[in-house]
Formats: structure tokens, C-alpha cells, sequence
């Protein structure tokens, strides 16, 4: 069964590819860099590169302090911080990001009165989305620094604050880093589904050029190769920044 | 309580759970003494050490330091940051921190806790540096050290918050055997200069030569308490000379 619907996909795939090699029904002229047309759709496909990266990045930044701040009660003794952090991981995790944007965009003003614009309820679904995922990277960041560590943070005078700030936050970001760098990557893919409420980002613009040229595959093409170079190169920043911290240099020596 | 006790701890009882691991402990430590603490493994000597700066805290019984006491419960917490700051701990993996340079490591306690500033903390980090003879390894990481050379900034890292008090836990049990006499001679010059120290160790070599008081423990409970040359010459209990015996063979 399941090698019967593998080889009916790769045929299917197969002759895909055949049809794009050998007939001319690919129009790629309508996102060609060499003519008038596709210079101006891809000018107006590539424009939304702002609205995606700004909101993945701010909400990478809101999910990231947010998540840092459940954490902390996540490593506590004491058992009700403990199950608050629980608690807000089990129920934000649960929920599905697209009913959540919708929710955010359509529910909050009925519910709250608060009324966000398509871009600020991207970014608060989004954040608070991916919050639950940043609060467990840095639980287990946390608790992945020998409990020595914070011993003799302890005994050298610092406080409770004081030994997460200079002693054992700074390790673990380091150990952590490979992990943002996922979730930053994962974050910019889902911030597609924000076209849903109509945010003229990378994927809605697709969207909406194809109703007028009437060419899905080769603009979305197009579309995926402009997600493909935004993630290779926060891939690459990540990579930078792990080379600067010395994430491996100083991890070699223990 | 005279000021001259820098330690002491009255019936102190603590358990892991259902395990009994300290028994009914009295110990006086004067200041300047220097006390050394041996016994087999979960005889309860790293706890007893633990207890005494808080990193664990006893259910019963009360431990004094330099006249603050610390009781179990809420109030003893806050008390026990305080006395942390007079009671210096060398461990036994060292613990120091990897993401920070040497000089980093010492000047941390003194400018957080104490609020010295960078040039102070700095000055006073060199000489502790060079009281251990290393000040010429400030700027690397620990990671580039060897195991002798990491002890002895840890050793110096205590002793940068000039603490009352210097508690040392098998400082040389993760030690190659080369670089043990290293860390122990920084240790008998530490006990020259009059500090006053309590060391978990089984270098009985090291608490012939530096130790005022032995402490011997088995099982939770302080079994023998004596003199070095009556402890090695003529212990009392039975456990006793045969722990002795067993170490001092090799």
C-alpha cells in the first residue's frame, strides 16, 4: 500500500518535471528579470520581504523575553511557579497558529475591544505562538548548566538574580543559540499564514499576483525561493553568532 | 557566644528524603583553627561542609557563623546569603565559570556582592592571583588550564571575598596525582598565614602537616574528634583505625 502510493507520487513528480523540461507550458516570463512584465511582478512579489522579516524578527524578539520569563518559574522549588509555567506551555502550545491569527484578528475585538492591525495581530499570534516552544529551549538551556555553576555563584556572594544574569544565562544562551536559530527559521515560514488576514506580506502578494497572471507554479516558485534565501541567511547569521560567542570553544574544554 | 568561634554547630539533623545523612552534629571551629575532615564516602562530610555556607540546609539543630546564626526555615535563607559572603568554598570540580576569563571569575563576587569597583576588584584579583602563583594566567579561560592551575584560581576566586572562613570540599580528589602537591601547597601556606579552614580530604599527609584539629566521620554521626598526633597514633574506636589503616597504607 504504502509502496503503491510511493511510486504513484514519484510518477507524478516525474512526469511534472518532464512536462516543465520538455513542453513550453511553464510561462516563466511572467516573473523574468529580462522583461518589463516580470520586472514589475517580481518587484511587486519581492516588496513583501519587509513585512515578513519584520514581523517574524519582532515577534521573535516578544517570544523570546516572554519565553524567557515562563521559563524562570519552570526551574523553581517551589511547586505552584512551578506549574504556572506548566500550565502556559501545555495551553499556548496546543493551539493551532492559523485559528490562533484568526482568533487574534477577528475574536480579540469582540472579546477585548481591541481591535489589531493586520501586522500587529501577525505578530502578537505569532509571538505568542512560538513563546511556549522559546520557554522550553530555555528551560532546558537552563538546566542543561551544571548545578556547580550556580553553587559557586551562590558562594561567591551573588544573589538568585545575579547568578542567572553573569553565571548561568550567558552559558546557556550559548548552548541554546542552535535552537533560536530553528525557531527564528520556523517563525519566518509561518508567518505565511498571516496572508490569511490579509497582510500584503511575501505570500499574499504571491496569492494575489496569481489571480491576475493566472501562473501558480511559477510564481510560487518564485515565492519559495524568496523564503529559501531569507532562511539561508539567518542560517549563516546564526552560524556567525555561535562562531563569536565560542559556543564550541569554551564547551570543548569540559 | 565569644567572637573567637568562627563555626558552631549545635545537634544539627539532616535528611535526603528518608536517608538520615547528618546525626546529632556538634563542632566547634575557633577562628584560625584549622580543621580537617575525613571519613568513607557518604559518611555525610560533604554534606556537613554544604550545610555550613547553606548550600544545603539542615532540619534540625543550629549552626552559627561569626555570631549570625542561621535556624531551618524562610529566615535562615536570608541569613545564609549573608554568611556566604564570609565563607569561602573550593569544590571539588572546581565550578569555575567557563564563559569568563580568569580574572573575570575573581573579580565577579567581589564587584556584584561587595561593590567594589573594576580597578579595586582588578588589584585585589592580581594579588590573590599571585598569592597562588598564577598571575600570569588572568586573561585566559579555564578551559586553557590545567586541573592543578584551575583549583588554584578557584582557591583564589574564595579567597577575593577575604572570607572568614574557608571551606574546601576534596579539593584534590579530580586532581591528576602530579598536580595535587601543587594545589596542597597553596593550601599549607594559606593554613601558615593563620586562615581558618575546614577541609573534606583524604591527603593525610596534607593534615599532618597543616591540621590543628581531625575530624573523623562515619555514618552521619562525628565519631572521633582529636589532635593530629593522638588521632594517627592512637585512635579510639575500632571504625576509626581501621578507616586509618586502610588509607595510610599506600
Amino acid at each position: 500500500m504504502q509502496t503503491a502510493r510511493a511510486s504513484r507520487l514519484s510518477l507524478a513528480l516525474f512526469t511534472l518535471l518532464l512536462s516543465g523540461c520538455s513542453n513550453n507550458n511553464l510561462k516563466w516570463y511572467v516573473v523574468s528579470p529580462f522583461t518589463e512584465q516580470g520586472q514589475a511582478n517580481l518587484k511587486f512579489l519581492i516588496g513583501g520581504t519587509k513585512d515578513t522579516l519584520l514581523m517574524s524578527l519582532l515577534a521573535l524578539v516578544i517570544s523570546i523575553v516572554v519565553g524567557l520569563l515562563i521559563a524562570i518559574p519552570g526551574i523553581a522549588r517551589n511547586r505552584p511557579l512551578r506549574s504556572t509555567n506548566v500550565i502556559y506551555v501545555e495551553l499556548v502550545r496546543a493551539i493551532p497558529l492559523l485559528p490562533l491569527i484568526l482568533w487574534v484578528y477577528y475574536g480579540l475585538p469582540d472579546i477585548a475591544g481591541i481591535q489589531l492591525d493586520y501586522f500587529w495581530a501577525g505578530v502578537f499570534a505569532l509571538a505568542l505562538s512560538d513563546s511556549a516552544f522559546e520557554a522550553e529551549i530555555f528551560r532546558a538551556g537552563i538546566q542543561s548548566i551544571p548545578r556547580g555553576q550556580s553553587e559557586a555563584a551562590r558562594t561567591v556572594g551573588l544573589n538568585y538574580v545575579q547568578t542567572m544574569r553573569y553565571v548561568v544565562l550567558p552559558q546557556a544562551i550559548r548552548r541554546i543559540l542552535p535552537a533560536l536559530g530553528n525557531q527564528f527559521a520556523y517563525m519566518v515560514k509561518m508567518s505565511a499564514l498571516v496572508s490569511v488576514i490579509g497582510l500584503q506580506e511575501l505570500t499574499r502578494r504571491a496569492n494575489e499576483l496569481i489571480v491576475t497572471e493566472y501562473r501558480a507554479l511559477e510564481i510560487y516558485t518564485v515565492l519559495i525561493v524568496e523564503y529559501l534565501i531569507i532562511i539561508l541567511i539567518i542560517g549563516q547569521g546564526v552560524r556567525w553568532l555561535e562562531r563569536k560567542m565560542g559556543s564550541d570553544e569554551f564547551n570543548a574544554g569540559r | 557566644m565569644t567572637t573567637d568561634t568562627a563555626v558552631s554547630m549545635r545537634q544539627v539533623n539532616k535528611w535526603f528524603g528518608t536517608f538520615h545523612v547528618l546525626k546529632d552534629i556538634d563542632l566547634d571551629v575557633r577562628h584560625g583553627e584549622r580543621v580537617v575532615v575525613c571519613g568513607p564516602s557518604g559518611s555525610g562530610k560533604s554534606t556537613l561542609v554544604r550545610c555550613i555556607n547553606q548550600l544545603e540546609t539542615h532540619e534540625k539543630g543550629s549552626i552559627e557563623i561569626s555570631g549570625h546564626s542561621i535556624i531551618p526555615g524562610r529566615r535562615g535563607r536570608k541569613a545564609a546569603n549573608l554568611i556566604r559572603t564570609e565563607v569561602g568554598m573550593v569544590f571539588q570540580q572546581f565550578n569555575l565559570f567557563p564563559h569568563l576569563t580568569v580574572i573575570q571569575n575573581l573579580t565577579l563576587g567581589p564587584m556584584k556582592a561587595l561593590g567594589l569597583t573594576q580597578s579595586e576588584a582588578d588589584a585585589r584579583a592580581m594579588d590573590y592571583l599571585e598569592r597562588v602563583h598564577i598571575p600570569e594566567q588572568a586573561e585566559k579561560k579555564p578551559a586553557q588550564l590545567s586541573g592543578g592551575q584551575q583549583q588554584r584560581v578557584a582557591i583564589a576566586r574564595a579567597l577575593c571575598m577575604e572570607p572568614r572562613i574557608m571551606l574546601f570540599d576534596e579539593p584534590t580528589s579530580a586532581l591528576d596525582p602530579e598536580m595535587i602537591a601543587e594545589v596542597l601547597d597553596v593550601m599549607i601556606e594559606l593554613a601558615e598565614e593563620g586562615t581558618t579552614m575546614i577541609v573534606v580530604t583524604h591527603e593525610m599527609g596534607f593534615a599532618r602537616k597543616a591540621a590543628d584539629t581531625m575530624v573523623f566521620m562515619d555514618e552521619g554521626r562525628i565519631v572521633e574528634q582529636d589532635k593530629p598526633d593522638t588521632f594517627f597514633s592512637s585512635p579510639k574506636t575500632p571504625r576509626c583505625r581501621q578507616f586509618l589503616q586502610q588509607i595510610l597504607q599506600h
